[in-house]
């Protein structure tokens, strides 16, 4: 079972349509029971860090979460803002702190944006890892993004795919049962739901 | 590389699919669900909805539902949208991106709280432009009200207080297929830094390389080529590929 977490950030509704179009077995929800029988969970996210650590905080998951993840290995996506939450840190506006499950803090695009405009807007390509899992079988690894703000990891090894736009930065993560992707898989077409679908078909080790 | 964005503008007055010319003679075209189907089997790179009797009647939340079961790109709809709390609700059901206009002209700081609740990037600031005499003036309401600003300047302050799109919509262009009004697109572009969607007025595949090369639009939206010709979104890509410029072909 999947569970998509609902902490009111976001567009909840499209990442369940992509997964129903997939044929999962998918819930929404915050409640501690429902992570903790899931296989899958679901980390979207639209909005500021700060918001959406608040959110966690405030809802009670950020102790459920880390004791799902880290400490029964639950396989986890984070989407977007999602992905970014993962950091110890972030400085969108101000300094906040982070999940901390990845060392390392987010921060906003450094380019020239005269040339790159910011929010970093529209379909851009991605160069995945060939180890990366989530990428299998999928072409053109174009996607979309919507983002000021991306996660910049101490560890390089968990960087499993990389974009470039004024600046490199890591597209997606992956570090054993923790993936993170800035893009969203949800509105990126066929190749969107191939990687959604390439994260419900692993199964916990 | 960054794709420009080619992005058809669905014009929604009493839950039909509509087209205006210059904002005015609304014509019944069909179906909004019909015509989302077609645009995602053409795999097209976004899709907006302008409901412009969402002031009057409400959010049509019903209208997002069906959409967003069919379609897996991104959303942005408009029209009506006055409160954080509408915001909060049409992203929860399914909206990517939210495009404001007249509430963003009655209540500026309206554009600061929800880029600030929801981020910038979900915050597309809608701009609808007349010529009048020798400026680019706003107008609101559906482009009956003059608003006496320049376009220019509103987009300016519209990115400093945190919109994270332009859309700019010339209301003389609208629905006459004679091409975009490239001069207002770059000026504002070259105004702003954060992207800026061009509408109004494209007629063929060259309209949308000089709103591009020209113009310096990051993506161009468009409605009556789309709904009158036999063009299609891919058509574009295409052309705009040959032309040199970065596209999702």
């Amino acid at each position: 079972m999947i569970t998509i977490v609902d902490y009111g950030m976001g567009n909840i509704g499209s990442v369940k349509n992509a997964l129903l179009h997939l044929g999962a077995d998918v819930l929404i929800s915050n409640s501690a029971k429902d992570i903790e029988e899931s296989s899958h969970i679901i980390l979207p996210g639209v909005g500021s860090f700060g918001d959406g650590m608040k959110k966690l905080e405030e809802l009670g998951l950020v102790k459920v979460l880390k004791e799902a993840v880290l400490g029964r290995g639950k396989l986890f996506l984070g989407i977007c803002l999602g992905m970014q939450l993962l950091a110890e840190s972030g400085e969108e506006g101000g300094l906040h702190k982070g999940l901390g499950w990845l060392k390392g803090k987010v921060r906003k695009f450094q380019v020239n944006e005269e040339v790159f405009r910011v929010p970093h807007i529209g379909w851009d390509d991605v160069r995945p890892d060939s180890q990366a899992v989530l990428f299998s079988g999928i072409s053109p690894t174009t996607f979309y993004f919507v983002h000021s703000f991306f996660l910049v990891p101490e560890e390089k090894d968990v960087i499993a795919a990389i974009c470039d736009y004024g600046e490199e930065f890591p597209a997606a993560i992956q570090k054993k049962n923790i993936f993170g992707v800035q893009f969203h898989p949800e509105k990126s077409q066929k190749s969107g739901l191939k990687l959604i679908k390439n994260f419900i078909q692993l199964s916990e080790k | 590389m960054l794709k420009t964005r080619i992005i058809p503008c669905l014009t929604i007055k009493d839950l039909r699919l509509v087209k205006s010319v210059q904002f005015g003679e609304h014509r019944n075209i069909g179906s909004y669900i019909a015509a989302a189907r077609v645009f995602n089997a053409r795999d097209v790179d976004e899709l907006i909805f302008l409901d412009i009797d969402g002031r009057r009647t409400g959010l049509k939340f019903k209208l997002l539902e069906e959409v967003t079961k069919e379609c897996f790109m991104p959303l942005t709809l408009g029209g009506g949208v006055n409160t954080i709390e509408d915001m909060r609700l049409l992203l929860k059901t399914g909206a990517d991106k939210i495009a404001i206009n007249t509430a963003a002209i009655e209540n500026p700081e309206f554009i600061s709280e929800s880029a600030s609740i929801f981020g910038s990037q979900c915050v597309v600031v809608s701009i609808d432009v007349r010529r009048v005499n020798d400026m680019f003036e706003v107008f609101g309401h559906n482009g009956v009200a003059a608003t006496g600003r320049s376009a220019l300047h509103w987009a300016k302050e519209a990115e400093k207080r945190g919109a994270g799109e332009i859309f700019l919509t010339s209301i003389d262009h609208d629905g006459m297929m004679n091409g975009y009004d490239v001069e207002l697109i770059r000026e504002v572009s070259r105004a702003v830094r954060i992207p800026v969607i061009a509408c109004g007025g494209a007629g063929n595949l060259d309209d949308f390389v000089s709103v591009i090369k020209e113009g310096g639009a990051s993506a161009s939206a468009a409605a009556s080529i789309f709904q009158y010709t036999q063009v299609t979104p891919q058509n574009i890509r295409q052309h705009l590929a040959d032309a040199g410029i970065e596209t999702r072909v």
